[in-house]
């Protein structure tokens, strides 16, 4: 299945883009998604913490992902 | 009013937004950017958002901090792009009947931005740059 990844802060300079196009495993679990990430990208392992949304909700560990589902990778906010 | 916008937040317009005849006090919070981190000298500061849910937290953390407190009006604003040393990134003002209501729920209202809002700001240095709180 396809999901489309939009990043954003570090993790955008660590892909090296804002927006990517994946095709993953059906069914893929976000913690599954975050190890094959950081296998990609080892520099993600150095950060803080990696959350993930999905549209504009925060998920869990256990979230089961979906076909054409928007994956946000939410590294570690700073606002304020 | 729950914003994110990229021109400078008008301070003024912001508490008056939460102006109530019910209110005995209005507690505002102004973040401003400092020029040093650590002992370095910041140049500038470019701050990034996930805008669509970055106004979903925000809008949380308004309707939570109404659970909390006895509040009248919230009003939450973040600043977005390049800014400078001196400007403000954001903007928060409640008004309550009592005063310590106010001062309470502004401050869980920033400490809470500050933890779960899509916002992300990259500090730049003479000699480089840096996302805060990226790296332990």
């Amino acid at each position: 299945m396809t999901i489309n990844l939009v990043l954003f802060g570090i993790a955008k300079d660590i892909v090296g883009t804002s927006r990517s196009l994946l095709e993953v495993e059906d069914g893929m679990l976000i913690n599954e998604f975050k190890q094959k990430l950081v296998a990609e990208y080892p520099k993600m392992k150095d950060l803080t913490s990696i959350s993930f949304a999905v549209g504009t909700e925060y998920v869990e560990d256990d979230y089961q992902l979906r076909h054409n589902e928007e994956v946000v990778i939410i590294p570690p906010v700073s606002g304020g | 009013m729950v914003e994110i916008t990229d021109k400078p937040i008008k301070i003024d317009e912001v508490i008056k937004s939460v102006t109530s005849e019910n209110a005995g006090a209005i507690d505002v919070f102004i973040g401003t950017v400092r020029n040093k981190t650590k002992g370095k000298t910041v140049v500038k500061l470019d701050f990034e958002a996930y805008e669509p849910m970055a106004i979903t937290e925000m809008q949380k953390i308004v309707n939570t901090a109404k659970q909390k407190w006895s509040i009248e009006k919230i009003a939450v604003v973040h600043r977005v792009g390049l800014l400078e040393i001196g400007d403000v990134p954001v903007v928060i003002a409640v008004s309550t009947p009592h005063r310590k209501d106010s001062f309470d729920a502004c401050q869980f209202v920033i400490d809470t931005l500050k933890e779960t809002v899509p916002i992300w700001k990259k500090e730049i240095f003479e000699d480089g740059e840096v996302w805060v709180s990226a790296h332990p």
